[in-house]
């Protein structure tokens, strides 16, 4: 279990957080697009994040 | 719990479902990028479509706009009445040679329903959105183009999953966001291509699977023709051919609101195009909710008595199809959520552009890396 959620445990919550932000907008506007907006920025940005850690430091 | 096997399996599903329909998949993504935008694209060619009138102004009768359009093009029939959702206070019109004519020889004309006079006469069939538009949808293929879409996005779909399957073994090890950058440029672009890969995957299998359901419009169009709009119309089945005017636009309307007030209006099909019977004008209202402004009803209202002989639900099928449509197209949460839908476009580019590059780079290396994960597996189970 707990290498289980080493695993998945990022990808499960991205996947989740991912899936109110596209059902939000569908359901209501003004803060509920808001809401969309933030949500389904998070999986870009801890992408950026990764690529930009990795990637800088192997340059120096 | 993944076997050597298993992964095996894995990887060949990831290698072929992916192999075919790549091609098909950039081409998708970069026409898709500016079709996100195309409002904004196609308002940059277009005269300002503000329309401003008085608070208590009165759009002109229904029956005139369809005249007006009619003089416009003349010798042509008008096919449907559509409301602008976008520009409230214009409506669409489009006309083709018959009720039932072929939809590349419609015309199209845009009146303001304030003024009664033609606002404008887009020619969507023409120019650099359009020919996005149909190398996305259907390659200038017609309804086998959309199938061999369909296809793709399945095999895409597959993809994705058989992804996943193989995001967990190679995983094993390392912690979430790890690229090895030292080791080789494969290594790395191999944990790009699983980073880019996993953090997308809700947004590329939602736009994946809403992709196939809109490919497979024309087949819920026609399984609802012979369903639905069969039985609503069953009355009429011997009834002979409509002749003489059409009873009137404007009063089938009125009749349509009395029924069902809360309701808007959304288009009417006339009498004998793919959205209607024969015999009838084809109401459409939606409601007003952001998720209910999607489901369309349908009333029938006799086109030559001007009665309302029928109104039904539309069946799930076509709802789940006009809901797709918003989780497909990204334009249902302003500006903001547009730019989001184009970079994880971008990051589909690289996740195709990478698993390409991994594919060419991988055919010494993928036995190696097959070696080492069943290395794994065997420490993990000894210990």
């Amino acid at each position: 279990m707990k290498n289980f959620l080493h695993i998945w445990l990022a990808p499960i919550v991205l996947a989740v957080i991912t899936a109110i932000g596209l059902l939000s907008a569908l359901t209501g506007d003004n803060l509920w697009d808001v809401l969309s907006w933030i949500t389904l920025a998070a999986p870009l940005l801890v992408g950026t994040y990764f690529l930009n850690k990795h990637l800088r430091v192997a340059k120096k | 719990m993944a076997t050597i096997k298993s992964v095996k399996r894995w990887f060949w599903w990831h290698k072929w479902t992916s192999l075919i329909c790549t091609a098909f998949l950039l081409l998708l993504c970069l026409t898709g990028l500016p079709l996100i935008f195309h409002e904004e694209i196609e308002e940059l060619s277009e005269t300002k479509k503000e329309i401003s009138h008085a608070a208590d102004a009165n759009p002109v009768p229904l029956d005139q706009m369809a005249a007006t359009a009619v003089k416009h093009f003349p010798g042509k029939v008008v096919k449907l009445v559509v409301w602008d959702k976008e520009h409230p206070g214009l409506v669409n019109i489009t006309l083709g040679d018959s009720p039932s004519s072929h939809y590349k020889t419609d015309k199209y004309v845009v009146i303001n329903s304030y003024t009664g006079k033609v606002a404008d006469t887009p020619a969507p069939q023409e120019g650099f959105m359009y020919i996005m538009l149909r190398l996305h949808v259907d390659l200038f293929a017609g309804i086998p183009g959309k199938l061999l879409m369909a296809l793709m996005g399945f095999l895409f779909v597959i993809a994705i999953i058989s992804g996943i399957m193989l995001y967990g073994p190679i995983m094993k090890k390392f912690d979430f966001g790890m690229i090895r950058t030292e080791k080789s440029k494969r290594l790395k672009w191999l944990d790009m291509h699983n980073l880019l890969g996993i953090v997308t995957l809700t947004w590329a299998t939602v736009v994946g699977l809403t992709g196939i359901i809109n490919a497979l419009a024309d087949v819920m169009l026609y399984a609802w023709q012979q369903g639905q709009l069969t039985e609503m119309t069953a009355p009429y089945k011997n009834a002979k051919p409509l002749t003489g005017t059409l009873s009137s636009l404007d009063e089938a309307l009125n009749i349509v609101q009395q029924k069902v007030p809360e309701m808007q209006p959304y288009f009417i099909a006339y009498p004998g195009t793919i959205y209607s019977s024969k015999h009838h004008y084809a109401v459409f209202v939606r409601g007003t909710t952001p998720l209910t402004e999607r489901l369309l009803k349908p009333v029938l209202v006799d086109a030559k008595t001007g009665e309302l002989t029928d109104m039904r639900e539309m069946p799930f099928f076509v709802n789940a199809y006009f809901i797709s449509q918003p989780l497909h197209f990204g334009d249902y949460g302003g500006m903001p959520l547009k730019v989001i839908w184009a970079i994880f476009d971008i990051a589909t580019i690289v996740v195709l552009g990478s698993g390409l590059y991994l594919w060419f780079a991988r055919s010494k290396s993928s036995r190696e890396q097959i070696a080492r994960m069943e290395a794994n597996y065997n420490l993990t189970v000894t210990v």
